[in-house]
């Protein structure tokens, strides 16, 4: 009884959830399309080359991926919301506006650049009012986060300080990284560089907070444990983590002719991420059962492929981060691999876990009659994704050894081939392999709820 | 409280530090005449309009497809005639975008520029 009440009193929000969820996978289900246009423009140069150039495929699939990793994040938490707060969303209708203006914005983003509007910067490659469209639309999303839970930080579990982390400094970077219009920004390279890397390394590092928020919270429902995510060692990684956010930037200005304190405050703050993540992972799998194992399977495997990709990650991120390594191997294909392998293993693997909890809460017997499918579409993006991830690693060793020799261009272009061959068919895999999540999980999510008596 | 305290705490070093990235950390080094500024900011307008940032990095930000333009300008082995040639009518990969003359001046007099602030790159070239 005290169930059903429960789902009435989650019903009216949950459907606006389920239209985000839905959004934010179509984000994705495009942004994979045109992912794949220009990993082929790399290896056929005149493909597209009138119609649909790489300084519009680039722009579309970087935005849209974007756009994925934060929408899913907000969806997943509108939906964990009032189920962690205990009372309905404060503000439906705002969900809805919120919903309403995202659409928008991002038909509008998507209409620009298919008719080569840019604002032509790094990310945010659209024209700059569009950018205050998208802080617009995140207001009704903070207003509800904050109503809704109605915060006691002194008590709240740690992925509650996370997504208030994570949306207080989507509004602050969002807003940095527009500095530049301001002339003594726009007149000065250095500063406005420094400035762009500082407020594009904190805003991942934002929506980083609002995605291992769910990871963690999703983890505590699995297993069931609402100590770890109150203990002082969660916070003290949280803390880190933060810390992290703030400072860790830099990494990427090691060629920038900034003041060396700045590289080197980054530099040590850096190092400390391994600790953090490996730290987190631990302590939830110490606490999960087989029983509960069998029974989340799909988030389990879900959340242990995001593991390895953390670590791999981290290791790498903290190899290219060594100053004296970081002059030479930024600027190649080194940072792809980087950029993209966190954002699709960890963000998209984690994001992927909320999707199926979800869904697996939502849909019970449609979720296990699916499962097979689901558990395929995993295994072969993720083995993809490792070819895909070599491959860029690969590229990123023939730039640097051709930029040590001194080659051309076009000779350093011609040697990658085969790496970029390699990138564009993996790539395809990947797709092929996260449409069998994608799809599925669209069908269950426009599905109506089933009727529990 | 030791967390409300340790999160006010760090957010004021980072306002702190933001500050003094936005001026002391990243001060004008290089002096530019005032009558190139408008030339300047023109080419850096037309970099964005045309989104060269999507194949080019300054700076290491940007897309990869293309090369990196940060020292193109000085780079015995290219120079302005080379960017020239390749801004007016394309590459292999770089479209021909059909940019005026005028154009062509004001992105390379804005390379031009980048490149000159650009101390940290050529130090470790340079045997
Ligand atoms: C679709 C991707 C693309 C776009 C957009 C693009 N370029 Fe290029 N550019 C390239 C590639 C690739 C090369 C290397 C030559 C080749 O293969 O065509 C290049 C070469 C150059 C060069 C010669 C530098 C060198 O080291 O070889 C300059 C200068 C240049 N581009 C400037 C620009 C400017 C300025 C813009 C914007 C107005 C721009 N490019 C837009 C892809 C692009
Ligand atoms: C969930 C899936 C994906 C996510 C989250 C993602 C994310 C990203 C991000 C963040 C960048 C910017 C990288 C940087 O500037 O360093 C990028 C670039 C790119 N991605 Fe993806 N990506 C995904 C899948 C794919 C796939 C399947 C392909 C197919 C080949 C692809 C092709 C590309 C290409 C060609 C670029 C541009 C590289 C360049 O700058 O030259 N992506 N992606």
């Amino acid at each position: 009884m005290s169930n059903e009440i429960n789902r009435l009193t989650y019903r009216a929000s949950d459907r606006a959830t389920k239209a985000m969820l839905t959004l934010a996978l179509g984000y994705l289900l495009f942004g994979l399309c045109l992912g794949t246009i220009g990993g082929f423009q790399y290896i056929l140069p005149d493909f597209l080359k009138k119609e649909l150039a790489f300084q519009k495929t680039r722009p579309l699939h970087v935005y849209l991926v974007i756009a994925w990793i934060f929408t899913c994040a907000q969806a997943a938490i509108y939906y964990y919301l009032p189920r962690v707060a205990g009372r309905p969303v404060f503000w439906i209708k705002g969900m809805w506006l919120h919903v309403f203006l995202q659409g928008v914005t991002s038909l509008i983003i998507v209409t620009c650049f298919f008719m080569g509007r840019f604002g032509g910067r790094e990310y945010l490659e659209f024209p700059p009012w569009l950018g205050g469209f998208i802080l617009l639309s995140w207001i009704p999303f903070a207003v509800n986060f904050w109503f809704t839970i109605k915060p006691n930080y002194k008590t709240a579990p740690v992925y509650i300080w996370m997504w208030s982390t994570g949306i207080l400094f989507f509004f602050i970077t969002m807003s940095e990284s527009y500095l530049w219009i301001f002339d003594y920004f726009k007149t000065n390279i250095v500063r406005d560089v420094t400035v762009q890397w500082k407020a594009l390394g904190s805003m991942v590092g934002s929506w980083n907070m609002l995605v291992y928020g769910t990871g963690i919270y999703v983890m505590e429902k699995i297993s069931g444990d609402t100590k770890t995510a109150k203990s002082t060692t969660a916070f003290f990684f949280y803390f880190l983590g933060f810390t992290n956010l703030m400072f860790n930037w830099g990494h990427h200005t090691y060629i920038v002719p900034a003041a060396p304190w700045v590289k080197m405050t980054a530099y040590i703050i850096s190092m400390t991420e391994l600790l953090i993540l490996v730290r987190i992972i631990y302590l939830f799998k110490k606490t999960v059962s087989e029983a509960q194992k069998n029974f989340h399977s799909i988030p389990w495997r879900l959340l242990s492929f995001a593991d390895f990709w953390i670590l791999l990650n981290l290791a790498f991120a903290i190899f290219l981060s060594v100053p004296a390594w970081n002059l030479y191997t930024h600027g190649t294909h080194f940072t792809v691999a980087h950029a993209m392998g966190a954002t699709i293993g960890i963000n998209t693997m984690l994001l992927l876990t909320s999707v199926f909890y979800i869904i697996q809460e939502e849909q019970p017997d449609w979720f296990s009659q699916n499962k097979g499918l689901i558990r395929s579409g995993i295994w072969i993006s993720n083995i993809s994704l490792l070819a895909f991830w070599i491959s860029l690693i690969g590229s990123g060793m023939v730039r640097l050894s051709s930029k040590l020799n001194n080659e051309l261009f076009a000779e350093m272009m011609e040697k990658s081939l085969p790496w970029f061959k390699l990138f564009a068919w993996s790539g395809t895999v990947i797709v092929v392999g996260l449409f069998l999540l994608i799809i599925p999980a669209m069908k269950a999510l426009v599905k109506r709820k089933p009727v529990t008596v | 409280m030791v967390k409300i305290a340790a999160f006010l705490t760090l957010f004021t070093a980072y306002l702190v530090y933001s500050a003094t990235v936005y001026t002391y950390g990243t001060r004008d080094t290089i002096q530019v005449k005032e009558s190139a500024v408008p030339q300047i900011v023109y080419g850096k307008t037309l970099y964005q309009q045309y989104n060269c940032v999507a194949c080019h990095q300054l700076y290491g930000l940007g897309g990869y497809l293309g090369p990196e333009l940060t020292t193109t300008y000085s780079d015995p082995a290219k120079g302005e005639l080379f960017m020239r040639t390749l801004l007016k009518g394309g590459g292999l990969r770089m479209p021909n975008l059909g940019l005026s003359e005028t154009e062509i001046n004001g992105l390379v007099s804005y390379l031009k520029y980048v490149d000159s602030t650009a101390i940290s790159y050529k130090k470790p070239a340079k045997p």
